[in-house]
């Protein structure tokens, strides 16, 4: 384990290095921030001062070392519209993201494992192919769509929760509560479509083995042989697809985000998107590029814990 | 064991009801709403740049007007009136300015302002603001005289000194301590760095750049006795707190009005509107009588839009009424403008304007014929993040083609626009012909403040690079007019020579209403200045 441990962090370092190289040069080809910084009105004289400023005249292999370097010192870079580093940028935005996504993976997971083990085990039935019209649901509607549709009527008709915002659970825990709700919602609606499928599948497949017609065979109830042997052993493919959707909401909830007005690191990356502000994209997609890493190293680890047959 | 449908439908009432009926209590969602005495507002943009002198985004300008102040300000005449200062002395051949302090004027670190300090804020602006530079050729030097006095010296006389350090909007000469003004304007001043003697202070630890913005109410901070007026008068501050309040999405910031959670939309996009205009509790109202001019600028120095027959020719093609039709829609918040100047002001005329306010495609093909036009490609910087600029495009893509030229409107954000057009290569590599943007009026009030007119082309022109000797006597002569009778004669002709030219075509002038909580009053008619305003 180990050894696995090792390996993997090594790894990581070309990976990280290859993102570095490929986002460094891609951004370049986008253009730079200086017109932008610079403002509608400046002349061009005002954006070329500005240019040489902030080093974007020197050499691109200069202006790339130059980073690597700061990478090296574990320095993300600074701003360069707001002067303040990355890194604290990044700090700012991270929890609200985080908890957006952990509320998001509890509350699917909480469904969704239920729902496709439900649908498993009536295969076929009416339960089954309503789990399955959920499913098409959720993955059909746009997350825009069922942002608005919930808005409209839990925060203005009903007047149930605001409309947007976010408040940290250690500040004030029930207003954190009354705010993540309706994302949540919104966002789960796709995760529990994807979860439910897969479960459904492996348990399907599972259901099928000679354990579970010995299971049932010595009388055991079928909540067990379904919960404790059928998704026991149908574990792998859900928690594969359940620790994929952190990766992919840690940097994909821009949408959300935006919906419901949450200052998360999605908004971050696209308002910096739209501004060039380099330091930030590089900063922000290496942090991504590692969370995937750290993720699928977690999720080889938990492989181990639900299904003692996998050895590294 | 078997599960029912019975058993089924009751687990997911009871996780469905648990999670709504635990969490949706209506007194917890109605205390998002700001508390009494904050006021909360969504900005038109995201503030990420701080430094009110160093870029020309009207965000930046906003933010200078809470943390900052000046030393002459604007009122809703459009009047320069002493703000920082309690007068000014003229000597009698004009070139010695003495602007004494007024009593207590105090930095947000507690330090007192001094004319070291001003003069030192006045020179920084002077590098950066057109108008400060044109100022600023003139000056021979800014000193203090004591802690109240600054000096400023002049080569020559020259008739824009008050208009150009009162100025109301961008860039806006606003002061700061002299250990700030004293970095290059390259150098950006951070959050840390915030230190103005405006009525209101900054609050460092919860600006979320891109997000959310605070401002507190300044204690010490010493109004004027005069009724507040546009940006002059007492800046007599009755809320504790201003929070800004990025939102992405338009939707849910016009949820958010209409919910209560925010009391300030400050512009409010036209689709919108009536929506806004029928919820209970929200008031709309255009607080900008100036509004916005909107334009088309060419490239004046490259493909065929550096030929300015066929530069006339597109002019006389777009009908302000149809375009402002297509990018703004309702008529009560638009109008025809057919000066360079806007419609109402002081030097709004009509000299030469003949060539818009009668627009013809007949004509305007018969133009381009005889300007020799031969199919050349122009491009036009089509912006799509932007629906007024992006329709504006959309119409005179449509209209280009129309009257027989080869248009090739090219779709791309804001950001790739402002980019693209600093590009002085031929349309072929890289290269533009035209983008379209606005200013608010305050910008283009007379023929030095409206940097759209300069004429120096590469060597300090706007992007476009308009390129006119005569055109800068013009505005050198304006500068140094003695009377109010010659000012309005000379922007008269520079509007003629302006529609000879045509460094831009003027898209008519149009205006964006701000949505607000009906608990909210004392909105001044002026850029959204947070002074003044009272909340219930």
């Amino acid at each position: 384990m180990i050894s696995l441990i090792a390996t993997r962090i090594l790894s990581a370092i070309p990976v990280m290095g290859v993102v570095a190289l490929i986002v460094f040069f891609m951004l370049r080809l986008s253009g730079d921030p200086a017109a932008i910084l610079a403002g509608d009105t400046a002349s061009s004289e005002q954006v070329d001062r500005i240019r040489v400023s902030l080093g974007l005249t020197k050499p691109l292999y200069e202006q790339f070392f130059g980073w690597i370097v700061q990478l090296l010192r574990f320095d993300l870079g600074t701003s360069l519209f707001t002067g303040l580093p990355v890194t604290t940028l990044i700090a700012q935005r991270i929890e609200p993201t985080a908890m957006l996504a952990l509320t998001t993976i509890i509350f699917s997971v909480l469904v969704a494992v239920p729902m496709g083990v439900l649908a498993a085990w009536k295969s076929g039935g009416w339960i089954d192919r309503l789990v399955m019209v959920v499913c098409v649901l959720g993955f059909s509607v746009p997350v825009f769509v069922m942002g608005y549709f919930l808005i409209f009527n839990f925060a203005i008709t009903l007047r149930w929760f605001p409309v947007q915002g976010y408040t940290s659970p250690f500040t004030d825990f029930g207003r954190f509560l009354t705010q993540i709700t309706l994302p949540t919602l919104t966002l789960s609606f796709i995760y529990i479509a994807l979860i439910a499928r897969i479960t459904r599948a492996s348990v399907i497949e599972v259901l099928g083995e000679d354990y579970i017609r010995t299971a049932r065979a010595k009388g055991q109830i079928e909540l067990k042989v379904l919960f404790r042997h059928a998704l026991k052993n149908a574990a792998v493919p859900i928690v594969t697809v359940i620790g994929l959707g952190v990766a992919l909401l840690i940097g994909g909830v821009v949408v959300t985000e935006s919906v419901y007005n949450i200052p998360g690191l999605g908004r971050l990356v696209v308002d910096a998107i739209t501004r060039r502000d380099y330091p930030i994209i590089q900063g922000l997609i290496l942090f991504f590029a590692l969370i995937y890493v750290v993720l699928n190293l977690i999720i080889d680890i938990v492989y181990t814990l639900v299904d003692p047959r996998i050895r590294y | 064991m078997s599960i029912s449908r019975r058993d089924l439908m009751a687990g997911a009432a009871a996780l469905t009801g648990g999670l709504v009926g635990g969490l949706a209590r209506p007194d917890l969602a109605l205390a998002q709403a700001a508390p009494k005495g904050t006021l909360r507002v969504i900005p038109h943009a995201a503030l990420t740049i701080l430094d009110p002198v160093a870029t020309t985004g009207y965000i930046v300008r906003n933010h200078g007007y809470l943390v900052y102040d000046t030393l002459f300000a604007q009122d809703e005449n459009l009047a320069v009136k002493p703000q920082m200062a309690s007068g000014v002395e003229v000597s009698a051949d004009k070139l010695t300015y003495r602007i004494t302090l007024r009593d207590g004027l105090i930095w947000h670190d507690d330090t007192a302002v001094t004319a070291d300090d001003c003069a030192s804020s006045l020179i920084r602006w002077g590098k950066v603001d057109g108008m400060g530079r044109r100022l600023f050729t003139y000056v021979e030097s800014v000193t203090s005289d004591g802690p109240k006095v600054i000096v400023m010296k002049l080569k020559t006389p020259y008739g824009l000194v008050m208009e150009s350090i009162g100025k109301l909007s961008t860039n806006v000469p606003f002061m700061m301590p002299k250990r700030l003004a004293d970095k290059p304007t390259t150098e950006r001043l951070s959050a840390d760095e915030q230190i103005g003697s405006g009525p209101f202070r900054f609050v460092k630890g919860d600006f979320r750049p891109g997000a959310r913005v605070v401002y507190e109410r300044n204690g010490k901070y010493v109004p004027r006795t005069e009724p507040a007026s546009n940006a002059a008068g007492g800046k007599v501050v009755h809320l504790e707190r201003v929070e800004w309040v990025n939102f992405p999405d338009p939707n849910t910031a016009l949820n958010a009005l209409v919910s209560g959670e925010v009391d300030y939309y400050e512009q409010i996009p036209a689709d919108l509107l009536p929506i806004v205009s029928r919820a209970p509790g929200v008031k709309v109202q255009n607080f900008n009588p100036l509004g916005n001019i909107g334009m088309a600028r060419f490239n004046n120095i490259s493909g065929p839009t550096a030929n300015p027959a066929i530069r006339r020719a597109i002019a006389k093609a777009i009908n302000q009424s149809e375009l402002l039709k297509v990018a703004i829609g309702n008529p009560d918040f638009y109008k025809t403008c057919y000066s360079v100047y806007p419609c109402g002001t002081t030097f709004d005329n009509t000299a030469g304007s003949e060539l818009m306010a009668k627009s013809s495609l007949d004509e305007a093909r018969a133009m381009l014929k005889a300007a020799g036009y031969n199919g050349e490609k122009i491009v036009l910087l089509a912006t799509t993040d932007i629906p007024v600029q992006s329709a504006m495009a959309q119409y005179t893509a449509d209209v280009l083609k129309r009257i027989g030229m080869n248009v090739d409107a090219q779709a791309m954000d804001w950001a790739t626009v402002l980019q693209r057009r600093t590009s002085r290569n031929p349309t072929d590599q890289g290269g533009w012909s035209m983008f379209f943007t606005w200013w608010e009026g305050a910008d283009v009030l007379d023929p030095v403040i409206q940097f759209a007119l300069s004429g120096l082309g590469t060597e300090g022109a706007w992007v476009g690079w308009s390129t006119d000797p005569d055109m800068e006597k013009l505005r050198t002569q304006y500068a140094e007019a003695g009377s109010l009778a010659d000012q309005k004669r000379i922007a008269s002709a520079v509007q003629a020579r302006q529609f000879e030219q045509n460094f831009q075509v003027y898209t008519g002038q149009f205006f964006v209403p701000t949505g607000f909580r009906d608990n909210v009053s004392g909105i001044l008619n002026a850029p959204p200045f947070f002074w003044n305003i009272k909340k219930a």
